[in-house]
């Protein structure tokens, strides 16, 4: 019993199928996985990783069908994740480990994944924090990508538990120091690795260059130039040491105010109209500080609405866009309906799923985003104006509408490494906080910074295919961009007529999916991610549908029509046919589930999973439900 | 070019008259001569335009084997979308007897606005040359049909003539008909008014079908074209400042739309718009037959064909040692709502069947549905047992069911599924029905379903209206769905349904299914059932059998549920049931895009004709009665039209998974408002147009060459392989 091996009532013996993260061609796999097969389970480290603490006789539970299952193993915590290694492995099947994660194995929580870790008291769920007087039963862990973990700790060794218990509270929960993050020693024992052909990656924005390339590419060269005024951090530690900024722009200017106050380009449109963002200077009392800043800043509004620039519109997106609290707020709640412990939680969830989707308020906030960019959208290609965004460091929702506005403006950025140079422009050289916003160093008293701001970014662009990410990917977009916008929706007050127009005129033309392209966002038009949201959760999962067979049958018909054209060209006239080698998804797509390949298959049995929930009550219609629904002829009898 | 291009690719199905003359109105249902590559040209050219775009942008020869892969790809992405709806293409074609849109008929009539706010109508859809032709012959047809209509009263008659001649315009905004259709009244300037842009002036007909308004002086021509069978009621009301146009009514549609229109007093009294539509609009209220009698069109195919009790038995391996296909009920009086074949256990005689209907609300004995190719689990259908405060018992029904127990070895028991609420089930029984009980009948399992009965259906699509239409709240758009109660009632369908298929296919036990009457709710379970355990259902001809055998055959009521020609509108016997049952399918279509071979026009056309009295197919309560109004001599069925453009109605991304059961997720996180997914229709149809053009072009040179080396050589001539494309 104390083995590792299978428990439990489930019936079944087959183990849980790994779930996934992104992309290793199988060949690469087949080779792991044989090391993996040799018996017991062994902790792969990662260079420079080390193993803290760990316990053994640790039961995973699986929790499926409401009925309980789970799974002997190892529990132990490095200075990077927190793994659990089974011996389920072995049963691993082929059709299921075409994806795998090469660094996070499917029981693999890095430290930063972990959102919340609750110990169960006598059948009470409580939070964990510091020390403990007490050492829990089970472990449940509420990941950050919403994966929820329940380790049983019963058959432990209480030693074990004690240090495996405080082993993970300590190492994700006490205050970091950066250069104790785990990237560090990684990066020191694995040096060799650098990008091999410099026009197959993302543009860094670390040089000069870079910054020259991309005015070169969107022809923003004409009327603006990057600068180097910031090189060494010299001027401003948040500002990236190249930029962009107007041209007629004096440099001396750029270190008055710490780099505040100063209209850097983002990005220009084909019409030459430019997207500016601009952080704002320090509010001040003293009337002398004020004039020197009012003047300062009509030098600079001088300067860009001079022609040959267009005119300006300020957008402060401080005070008349979302806060960054609400965002947080909302997405607090949001990721609630996710974290689900097990089947019943589901279903008690489901019941009430559209009241509580709504009133996290999360899908609103991604529309007023999406509503946002169509709005600046409509001022830079129908007004030809140039837009100017305010914000306090213009580092958090300047970074979310600017590169919204590029994903549907530009289809550059619709490409795999436009996207990721876009995020690097942006995000990265933006100089979003992602170390406050995510807060990777835990400290606490920071927790009011912890914003999740790029998160309204993914969703925006909702596509469960990012993996599939080609060199041209507009359509993935086009989800979420579609073409119509209501009349009806929206307070009329707040969307002009013209832009109402310039939405309607856009929409009427067929769309083309490498130029501009909108979202809808009509209330019914903005869908939860379920690949991304839902992807781990079992009752979710709808065994043999979702796009996968879609997917194959388009492969297939790919294939014929290549292969009709290959005959063509070879002028080849056998008839020995165009016998279809059906794609080897096609055959196994009915087995997979509508999570491929973002989770593997995690229900074991085709059994249909039925909702346990009670139906709510009706209210008004209690009366009707009384009525006779037909009526019954007592004559005949 | 670019604007019959961008019309192929984003034009609604109605959204207007390509140029002057009546051809922008409806195409005939029927498409004579070369119809599908008439109407599929302007895709092409679209193709055509967008393709050569995208190659300038890339820079690639998009026939390339390069360009062509992206172009696949990038069509594979855009398919594959959220709106994974996309995948249900089918070909909107301009007047197919498209009567309106989607949803539960949320969308509109003409196609002119959609619910979701967008306008989809906006461009002329390419109308096909024949197209005109067949409508020029028409409109002379129609000419003599109104000289005869007014025989007898040449005064009015020449005046009407006269109006006509007149009126340019009117002539222009006149109504395109079908065969048999005639015209009963002409309005000019008359005013819609409409909820999306707001007013619009133009001529009104009315026909013994329709009721046609349509504005030449827009660009593009503004239409509206709705059958009357759609009108739940009319009203007068009052029209404030709309010129001199003092009158005003109101239409209240069956596929939630309310239509208002205003027009002058002294046309009204002469023409009398507000007459003329009630007595068209319900016909069976003005001693007057259903147009489906009246239309004449001719199809290739007879739809009356398509379904036939004995050869779908046969496929299902019947009649075998334990069940007979019995004739008892060839004259119905067994039961008189039930077809004239009928499935019932081997050994119960006919004497036992009369104790065993008498038992059984209006005689709808225990009958056999379904069973499993392998198990011989039976999926069988009956009303609720006659067993009254008393619990009356009777020995032939006990007995019956233990034989459908025992004609399956692999279980010892039997499942009975009442889709009722527990508690109305026992109030039932106060009333002389019931459920049967464990004493009764021990070897049965009774599982109630907690359905909610047809007033809660109707009244939850009645708000289901409120919100939808003509505006969305989008603020409370969520708990506007959920206040409805409309997606929980598909969700409880689906997992009734689901329980049934698992207890058929893990359990192999068989099950019986019964509501009160057995026409409604467990019309809805037994075909849902059987959808998610026989993939042949899922064809486009086994879905028409299901509809033919589980619901028309075995007594849904349709005339009843619907009010065809009744102007009863507020009838308690009304209820969207059918309309659920296709919304479930819908739903199940969402999660698997690629098990089902029909797409989603098809469901939408199927429920458009649920309400048109177009054809045949959903007209009576039975099929005794449908015999007794010869229904299937003197109408057309649905299924004629459908059957003869299958194209239409394909789903190009079927996957034939034969024997596979699928359980679709029965979570409301998965359920979704059916809303018209129109704009990725076209584009997706474009594509497809564009593949299948493709392919086509290839197979026939290479057949060429094939043909050529043959001549050459000796080897056989036959083609190759056909390739199975998106068709």
């Amino acid at each position: 019993m104390l083995g590792k091996g299978v428990v439990g009532g489930g019936g079944g013996t087959k183990a849980p199928k790994p779930s996934f993260v992104s992309y290793v061609r199988p060949e690469e796999i087949h080779t792991n996985e044989k090391e993996v097969t040799e018996k017991e389970v062994t902790l792969h480290l990662l260079p420079g990783e080390q193993l803290l603490c760990e316990a053994s006789t640790v039961l995973k539970c699986v929790q499926e069908d409401s009925c309980q299952r789970g799974i002997y193993g190892r529990l132990v915590c490095t200075d990077f994740k927190i793994a659990f290694l089974g011996d389920d492995e072995s049963a691993l099947d082929n059709d299921e480990t075409q994806f795998k994660n090469k660094v996070i194995g499917e029981n693999d929580i890095t430290l930063h994944c972990v959102d919340q870790i609750y110990g169960v008291f006598d059948e009470k769920k409580k939070t964990l924090f510091g020390q403990l007087k007490k050492y829990p039963e089970k472990l449940i862990i509420h990941c950050k990508d919403l994966r929820v973990f329940h380790f049983c700790l019963r058959y432990t060794k209480e030693e074990e538990v004690k240090r495996i218990v405080s082993g993970i509270i300590h190492h994700t929960q006490a205050p970091k120091l950066l250069k104790r993050l785990f990237l560090f020693s990684y990066a020191t024992a694995a040096q060799n690795h650098t990008a091999t052909d410099p026009k197959n990656h993302a543009v860094m924005f670390d040089t000069l260059q870079d910054w020259c390339w991309e005015l070169e590419r969107t022809k923003g060269n004409m009327k603006y130039k990057a600068v180097s005024v910031n090189e060494g951090y010299k001027v401003c530690e948040r500002l990236p040491a190249y930029f962009v900024v107007p041209t007629p722009l004096p440099e001396e200017d750029v270190p008055r105010f710490h780099g505040h106050g100063i209209p850097i380009w983002c990005w220009s449109c084909h019409s030459g109209c430019a997207l500016l963002k601009m952080s704002a200077l320090p509010k001040e009392q003293d009337d002398g500080v004020l004039q020197i800043q009012k003047n300062f800043l009509d030098g600079i509004y001088k300067t860009i609405h001079r022609p040959p620039y267009e005119i300006v519109k300020t957008e402060d997106l401080s005070s008349n866009f979302l806060s960054l609290q609400e965002i947080q707020t909302a997405y607090s709640k949001f990721k609630q309906l996710f974290l689900i412990d097990n089947s019943t939680e589901f279903w008690d969830t489901d019941i009430k799923w559209f009241s509580l989707l709504e009133s996290s308020s999360w899908l609103d906030i991604i529309r007023r985003c999406l509503k946002k960019a169509i709005e600046i959208i409509e001022c830079l290609e129908a007004q030809n104006m140039n837009v100017l965004l305010l914000e306090e460091n213009a580092s958090d929702l300047c970074c979310l509408v600017s590169s919204l506005v590029q994903v549907m403006m530009d289809p550059h950025c619709r490409t795999r490494f436009g996207f990721q140079s876009l995020v690097q422009k942006e995000w990265i050289m933006g100089g979003h906080c992602f170390l406050d916003r995510c807060n990777h160093l835990r400290q606490s008293d920071k927790e009011e910074h912890q914003r999740q701001l790029s998160l309204p970014l993914t969703q925006s662009k909702s596509s469960p295919k990012r993996g599939f990410f080609r060199e041209e990917t507009d359509h993935l977009i086009k989800n979420l961009l579609g073409k119509r916008i209501s009349k009806l929706i929206n307070s009329s007050e707040e969307l002009q007529d013209n832009f109402r127009e310039f939405y309607d005129s856009w929409r009427s033309k067929p769309p083309n999916y490498h130029g501009l392209l909108l979202p809808h966002i009509e209330g019914p038009e903005i869908k939860v991610w379920a690949q991304r949201y839902l992807r781990w959760i079992p009752e979710a999962q709808i065994l043999g549908g979702g796009r996968v067979a879609t997917l194959s049958k388009l492969l297939e018909t790919m294939e014929e029509v290549q292969r009709l054209q290959e005959k063509i060209e070879e002028r080849h006239h056998s008839q020995e046919a165009l016998q279809a080698e059906a794609a080897l998804l096609l055959r196994t797509s009915a087995r997979l589930s509508s999570l491929f390949p973002f989770a593997l298959l995690q229900r074991h049995s085709s059994k249909p999973v039925l909702p346990t929930s009670g139906w709510k009550a009706l209210g008004d219609e209690e009366d009707l439900a009384k009525r006779e629904d037909e009526f019954v002829d007592l004559g005949d009898v | 070019m670019d604007r019959p291009a961008a019309a192929a690719a984003a034009g609604g199905e109605g959204g207007g008259g390509l140029g002057p003359g009546p051809a922008g109105g409806r195409r005939p249902p029927r498409v004579v001569g070369a119809p599908a590559a008439g109407s599929r040209q302007p895709s092409v050219e679209t193709l055509d335009r967008r393709r050569e775009g995208w190659a300038a942008d890339a820079g690639l020869d998009p026939w390339s084997r390069q360009g062509l892969w992206d172009r696949l790809v990038e069509l594979s992405h855009g398919i594959l979308g959220v709106q994974i709806g996309a995948v249900w293409a089918g070909e909107t074609k301009l007047g197919a007897p498209r009567l309106q849109l989607p949803f539960p008929g949320l969308a509109q009539g003409t196609g002119t606005f959609s619910l979701w706010g967008g306008r989809i109508g906006k461009f002329n859809s390419g109308v096909p040359i024949h197209a005109e032709v067949f409508n020029n012959n028409n409109k002379n047809n129609n000419k003599v049909e109104i000289q005869e209509e007014h025989k007898g009263y040449p005064s009015e008659a020449e005046a009407d003539q006269a109006l006509r001649d007149g009126n340019k315009l009117a002539q222009m905004e006149e109504a395109p008909l079908f065969p048999g259709e005639s015209i009963k009244a002409i309005v000019k300037d008359v005013m819609y008014i409409c909820p999306f842009v707001g007013a619009v002036s133009g001529t009104l007909t009315v026909t013994d079908f329709k009721m046609y308004f349509k504005n030449v002086e827009r660009d593009p021509h503004f239409i509206l074209d709705v059958p009357l069978g759609v009108i739940s009621r009319v009203e007068k009301i009052g029209v404030q400042s709309h010129g001199d146009n003092s009158c005003g009514i109101e239409i209240m549609c069956k596929d939630m739309r309310n239509l208002r229109l205003a027009y002058k007093q002294e046309e009204q009294s002469k023409l009398g718009i507000f007459e003329n539509l009630n007595k068209h609009a319900f016909p069976l209220s003005n001693g007057q037959t259903l147009f489906a009698f009246n239309y004449k069109e001719k199809f290739p195919v007879n739809g009356w064909k398509i379904y036939d009790p004995v050869s779908e038995y046969k496929r299902q391996g019947l009649p075998n040692e334990s069940w007979k296909i019995s004739k008892v009920n060839s004259n119905y009086e067994l039961c008189d709502t039930y077809p004239a074949i009928i499935v019932v256990p081997t050994s119960v005689k006919d004497d036992d069947l009369s104790k065993v209907a008498a038992f059984r609300a209006k005689g709808r004995i225990p009958v056999l549905s379904w069973i499993h190719p392998e198990s011989q689990a039976t999926i069988t259908r009956c009303s609720q047992p006659l067993v009254g405060p008393n619990d009356k018992r009777c020995k032939e029904d006990e007995k019956y069911l233990q034989t459908i127990m025992d004609a399956n070895a692999q279980a010892h028991k039997l499942i009975i599924f009442d889709a009722r609420q527990n508690k109305v089930a026992s109030t039932n029984k106060a009333k002389g029905g019931g459920y049967e009980s464990e004493t009764a009948y021990p070897n049965a399992e009774l599982v109630f379903l907690e359905i909610h009965n047809i007033h809660v259906m109707r009244e939850s699509l009645r708000k289901l209206k409120e919100i939808a239409y003509p505006a969305i709240e989008e603020a409370r758009w969520l708990s506007n769905v959920d206040g409805t109660h409309w997606l929980e009632y598909i969700r409880m369908l689906l997992a009734g349904a689901v329980r049934i298929a698992d207890k058929i296919e893990s359990g192999k036990t068989s099950v019986v299914v019964h509501c009160s009457d057995g026409w409604d709710r467990t019309s809805q379970l037994t075909s849902l059932a059987m959808l998610m355990l026989d993939s042949y259902y899922r064809t486009i001809k086994g879905f028409e059998a299901l509809i033919e055998k589980e619901w028309i055959s075995f007594g849904h009521r349709f005339a009843l549920r619907v009010g065809h020609g009744s102007d009863h509108h507020a009838d308690a016997d009304r209820s969207p049931i059918f309309l659920q049952f296709i919304d479930c399918v819908w739903q199940m279509t969402r999660q698997f895009p690629s098990a089902f071979e029909f797409n989603e026009l098809f469901l939408i056309t199927i429920l458009d004709h649920l309400y048109s009295c177009l054809f045949g197919t959903f007209l009576c309560n039975c099929e005794q009665q449908r015999l007794k109004e010869d229904v299937y001599t003197k109408t057309i069925s649905l299924w004629s039209y459908v059957n003869s453009q299958l194209d239409e109605f394909s789903n190009p991304f079927f996957v034939n998974y034969e024997n596979h059961v699928l359980y679709p997720v029965t979570s409301l996180s998965h359920l979704e408002l059916w809303t018209p997914i129109h704009q990725n229709l076209k584009e997706l149809l474009a594509v497809r147009a564009e593949l299948q053009k493709r392919v086509e072009d290839l197979q026939r040179e290479v057949a060429a060459r094939a043909s050529a080396s043959s001549e050459r050589g000796s080897s056989p001539s036959h083609s190759v392989t056909p390739v199975h494309t998106s068709v």
